[in-house]
């Protein structure tokens, strides 16, 4: 099937198999390799990239699904040569060891910051909540890291939240 | 994944009128492309229906009408629902991730499968995916698996935290099919197991959720818990969903109790409700009726831990509700 | 200094295995045994070889050429028997992702099926005592009369601590690209801790030369001992490039890595303890039961640490293994000390609440002035630095030991402490430096793991050179440059480093190129017991209705000789100490006694910890000036940071609590019971 895609400001028109993910024709076609694949099934957010807007897992997106989406990975965060302010926070800070959440990680932090409202933790659940580290803990939770790079991301995140 | 034929479509009834044989409606797919790339679920055709303009949040009468493609993360952050049934707020928040939630609607939350292990793995076997192929949960791992009404075909449970939420705000879900409109009371659209555990819901074939309805909010306190042995990002070991009105006297005029992860549907606690109202509000009259509720359990070797934490959930959760 | 690749990372360019952009690229699929031990009688590949895209079945019914002695867990499709579930039987591979996958399903293997066994017991009749340990200690150590330092124990302990077989689950699944010239050499882009040790398997299995083989890793998403050795998905990617002529691209799933990329074992631990009426000890007994497949002999060396911990005139350890019809058990980080120091140190908590004494008072006072075991004077030490510092930080001075007592609204509050340690090893490595446009280049087969080695050894080259750190460039990930061992056993930098500073000394005297290999100054090293040591502090919370434990605080002290970079070290021993949350709370690998293999084989069921389950985490050092260990001072901080988590975090649930659990994880399951 053929579907029409904005990804990172551009175009594209592809043809693809109905069982290919969003994430798979970014990686495996469109040389987008950026988003990673940690689990395939939603459990790790490697894959995390904002679809119209909004964080998703890439992994459970049907590409054909995602006709007419607009999609912003990774290698879209930066406005040209100047570094979104997160993936500065994140060299700054060491929010990383092996690299490989990191992608997932930043398209999370970027769209959970659009985001507002309660989370499960919050209080209060008329307003919109101060974004404490707590918070971000909780927001962030759906991206797993593994080398343990957890309280130097939510410092990352909060540097940039303020 | 074996091949698959895909359409999006336009509206309710174009959906119904696409479905066929092997068709499965594909909403935000966050339990059905899993399940698909398991190879538990192999459908021949998927209508998206993800995209239906069933995404509106609105009252209805007393009540909300919440539609069937809502994300989980719009119904959680929705003004109504916070003030009114912050209980179902919580239970929305308390699911999936933030990724998932923007993903995952209202219905497929509702028709999500369990997360039994054995279900999940289509080399072994399972009663509810192969029917007749045997249960190797009930002599294997089913540390999380049921204590109340399960049946020795099936011992799943139903993973949903929003479902638990619904179950005890009395909600109505609206479904449309091939044989028209009808109405499903929650509790009541999710089946136990019986001798025929792959039917997880009343939902017919071809049959597509439209809306939730909620009802006026019940009177008094109300609060979602969920317990998990990681801090986020997990099913529950269990959850409740309670909401208690005591009178001024200090008897229950009324309560709803609902556990999640206890059942192969969301458990209400009827007997403990009966028990209850009534009844002192104290923790003397709270045990009592969490006793009665739990005298029906019937927890398998490795999960008999649930039992007291049912017990103690449904307690302290009223403890907490009562002024 | 920040990390060098910082950029590429946090934008998507930094290149991990699966994603070289190779023309004409193919994938494999695996198919996997049914069967937990049997052999199997037919492949029946029809019904997939008529699918679309497809270009080839690899199976036994034709077995790919291979050197007859391979490892057995890497020499694919030779041999008819099944050895565990989830065994690679054949594969599949096609133009495209979906078509490989789709069409393994189509294989269609039938078996003969033996009866199996995939339990570990602690009276398992199989259990045997290996010949030695990994990587090459004695399986079995005495010293002084035990029965006799037990007996003459005013107080004694005598528990069993199990630990379950947990997974490295790396973020990166296992994932390689296998790409054949024309003329029969072979490059593999494998996510590897090695590139020289992979380059010698590979070439090893295949029976080729090493120099016809080439490993590129130059980002690796982790591997925590995963990928310290090649696994079957690798030669999987090589055998199926070479049988359909194109690049072959493998990505495991993450289902799989439970299979066939390695685990650590489950364990069952005794430890006897005696100690006199003032708390030193008379005797200590570590005594361990664990697995291995029926295809290799991997044996944890879990009891090793005890002989190096505490000072007892009569110290018994001894290893037991059970070959058992599952996948061979490996590294998994800090192997041995890591649940090791679990019982260990659970088992000392014990002993100070039998003495009376406090934990840290404890563990001060059985200090060791030398190795207990082996007698060797310590390079360097500091424990009780540790200790001491980590108390006074962590405010324990007033701590009352009575378990259950200290509440905050419906949560029980508990602390508790653990020592760490992790041997300080070196293996021989070859770099040369290189005047290249003004600059020094230095090249050294190393793989930067997440651990910050491209910055370290960059800071490490530009010190012995004299320069400011930017004018050094630094090149590995590659085997085509100066062999060097894997990254693991914490012994990446000072291996590395090693050679990095003699080759930058030779180009210094040089003028232009220095080259060094460290093989023979690593023989005449001095006969020293090298270690480094911390003291772990646990705050836990423990919610008195559910069973739910949060960890609220978690400080770690080590002594781990000079800290090269303090931001990078930092990283190290937090991301150490929060997989140590995991296995003390989530981590369980569950073995399915009926079907083999691991139930819980995703990353919804087996839990790794989250955000929000690190409230707060601390990690400082010790100031340490140790000369007998290498040219740069250091010891490896890659494992050190998860020895000692576990227990200390048991040990504050007990003190919360009351309640010892003495099986991990501890669940609200194990709370409520």
């Amino acid at each position: 099937m053929e579907i029409t895609l904005r990804v990172n400001g551009s175009r594209r028109t592809v043809e693809v198999d109905p069982r290919v993910s969003l994430l798979d024709l970014l990686r495996e076609r469109l040389g987008l390799t950026g988003s990673k694949k940690g689990c395939d099934h939603g459990q790790c957010g490697a894959c995390t990239m904002l679809i119209d807007g909004r964080r998703a897992n890439a992994c459970l997106a049907l590409a054909v699904a995602q006709d007419g989406s607009d999609i912003t990975t990774v290698e879209g965060l930066a406005d040209g040569d100047r570094p979104h302010p997160l993936q500065a926070a994140f060299i700054e800070h060491d929010a990383f060891q092996c690299g490989y959440c990191t992608p997932g990680q930043l398209c999370s932090a970027a769209g959970m910051l659009a985001e507002g409202g309660p989370s499960a933790v919050t209080e209060d659940l008329a307003g919109d909540p101060a974004l404490t580290a707590e918070e971000i803990r909780e927001r962030m939770s759906g991206n797993l890291c593994r080398c343990g790079a957890y309280p130097n991301i939510v410092t990352a995140i909060a540097e940039v939240a303020r | 994944m074996r091949p698959f034929e895909y359409a999006r479509a336009g509206d309710p009834a174009d959906a119904v009128a696409r479905f066929r044989p092997g068709t499965m409606y594909l909403g935000g797919g966050t339990n059905l492309v899993d399940l698909m790339r398991l190879g538990v679920a192999e459908p021949e055709f998927l209508v998206d229906v993800s995209r239906l303009p069933l995404d509106r949040i609105e009252p209805d009468g007393d009540g909300l009408r919440v539609g069937a493609a809502v994300r989980n993360s719009d119904l959680g952050a929705h003004p109504l629902v916070r003030e009114r049934y912050p209980m179902l707020a919580r239970a929305v928040l308390a699911g999936a991730s933030g990724q998932i939630r923007n993903m995952a609607t209202v219905g497929g939350n509702l028709l999500q499968r369990t997360r039994c292990p054995y279900f999940q793995d289509v080399s072994k076997p399972c009663n509810k995916r192969q029917p007749g192929s045997g249960c190797p949960a009930i002599g294997g791992d089913h540390s999380n698996l049921a204590i109340l009404g399960h049946s020795p075909a099936c011992v799943a449970t139903h993973p949903s935290d929003m479902a638990v939420a619904l179950a005890a705000l009395d909600a109505r879900v609206h479904v449309t099919g091939p044989g028209g409109d009808r109405v499903i009371p929650m509790p009541g659209l999710h089946r136990l197991p019986g001798d025929e555990p792959e039917r997880d819901t009343v939902v017919e074939p071809g049959e597509l959720v439209t809306a939730v309805h909620l009802p006026a909010p019940p009177p008094g306190a109300s609060h979602y818990r969920k317990v998990r042995e990681r801090a986020s990002f997990a099913f529950a070991l269990m959850s409740i969903a309670a909401a208690l009105d005591v009178a001024a006297d200090g008897t229950v005029r009324d309560c709803r109790i609902a556990l999640g992860a206890v059942a192969h549907a969301p458990w209400r606690c009827e007997r403990a409700e009966r028990a209850l109202r009534g009844a002192p509000a104290g923790e003397e009259s709270f045990t009592r009726a969490a006793e009665a509720e739990l005298e029906q359990a019937r927890p398998l070797p490795r999960n008999a831990h649930k039992v007291p934490l049912a017990r103690n959930l449904i307690v302290r959760t009223l403890l907490e509700l009562a002024p | 200094m920040t990390r060098i690749e910082g950029h590429d990372k946090v934008t998507g360019r930094a290149t991990y295995s699966a994603e070289y952009p190779i023309e004409g690229v193919t994938y494999a699929y695996p198919v996997q045994a049914g069967i937990v031990r049997g052999r199997i009688t037919s492949i029946d590949a029809a019904g997939a070889l008529v699918l679309p895209g497809v270009l080839a079945v690899l199976s036994s019914e034709d077995p790919p050429e291979l050197a007859p002695d391979a490892d057995p867990e890497l020499a694919l499709f030779q041999r008819r028997e099944v050895a565990y579930r989830g065994q690679f039987v054949a594969a599949v591979v096609a133009d495209t992702y979906e078509n490989a996958r789709a069409a393994a399903r189509e294989v269609r293997v039938t078996y003969e099926e033996d009866p199996h066994d995939v339990r570990l017991r602690g009276d398992h009749p199989g259990l045997y005592r290996p010949e030695k340990v990994n990587p090459f200690y004695p399986a079995d150590t005495e010293k002084g009369d035990l029965a006799a330092g037990l007996a003459e124990a005013a107080v004694t302990v005598d528990v069993t601590y199990t630990t379950p077989a947990v997974h490295n689950n790396p973020m990166e699944p296992h994932a390689t690209l296998a790409v054949w010239s024309g003329d029969g050499d072979l490059t593999v882009y494998d996510s590897t801790q090695g590139v020289s040790t992979a380059r010698a398997m590979i070439a090893k299995t295949l029976g080729l030369p090493a120099e016809r083989v080439r490993v590129v890793c130059r980002h690796i998403g982790g591997g925590f001992g995963s990928k310290g050795t090649i696994r079957p998905g690798t030669m999987l990617a090589v055998l199926a490039a070479r049988a359909v002529g194109r690049p072959v691209k493998v990505a495991l799933t993450r289902q799989q890595l439970f299979d066939v990329t390695g685990y650590r074992t489950p364990t069952i631990q005794r430890v006897r303890l005696g100690a006199d009426a003032d708390g030193r000890l008379t005797a200590v007994e570590h005594e361990v039961a664990e697995q291995s497949s029926t295809l290799v002999e991997f044996a944890e060396q879990t009891a090793t640490p005890a002989r190096t911990m505490y000072e007892t005139p009569a110290l018994r350890t001894a290893h037991r293994l059970v070959r058992l019809d599952v996948a061979t058990p490996s590294w998994m980080r800090a192997p041995g000390e890591c649940p090791g120091m679990y019982a260990l140190e659970s088992a000392m908590d014990e002993l100070a609440i039998a003495t009376g004494l406090d934990p840290v008072e404890l563990r001060v006072l059985n200090d060791a002035e030398t190795e207990p075991e082996s007698g060797l004077p310590f390079s360097s030490r500091n424990l009780v630095a540790c200790l001491l510092e980590g108390a006074r930080r962590f405010g324990w001075e007033g701590r009352d030991p009575t378990p259950g007592v200290r509440r905050q609204g419906r949560w029980l509050i508990g602390t508790g402490v653990a020592s760490s340690t992790f041997p300080a090893f070196r293996r021989p490595s070859q770099a040369t430096a290189t005047v290249e446009n003004g600059g020094y280049v230095v090249r050294v087969a190393a793989v930067d793991l997440g651990t910050g080695a491209r910055t370290a050894l960059t800071k490490i080259a530009a010190t012995a050179l004299g320069v400011p750190p930017d004018q050094v460039r630094i090149e590995l990930g590659d085997s085509d440059l100066p062999p060097a061992p894997v990254a693991g056993g914490s012994m990446g930098t000072a291996s590395w480093g090693s050679a990095v500073v003699a080759a930058c000394e030779e180009a210094l005297r040089d003028g232009k190129h220095g080259a060094a290999d460290t093989t023979d100054a690593l023989k005449a090293q001095q006969d020293l017991a090298r270690h480094a040591f911390g003291a772990q502090f646990a705050r836990v919370r423990v919610d008195m209705d559910t069973g739910e434990i949060r960890v609220s605080h978690l400080l770690g002290i080590f002594a781990a000789g000079r800290i090269i970079d303090e931001q990078l070290a930092t990283s190290q021993f937090v991301g150490g100490m929060t997989m140590g949350v995991g296995m003390a709370l989530m981590e369980e690998s569950v073995i399915d006694d009926e079907f083999g293999g691991f139930s819980n084989h995703d990353l919804a069921q087996y839990h790794v910890p989250v955000c929000a389950d690190i409230e707060r985490i601390d990690a400082a050092w010790i100031e340490e000036d140790d000369r007998h260990l290498n040219p740069m001072g250091t010891k490896g901080i890659g494992e050190i940071g998860i020895v000692g988590t576990a227990a200390a975090i048991g040990n504050a649930v007990y003190h919360a609590t009351g309640i010892r659990v003495r099986d991990l994880p501890i669940t609200p399951a194990r709370l409520l019971a």
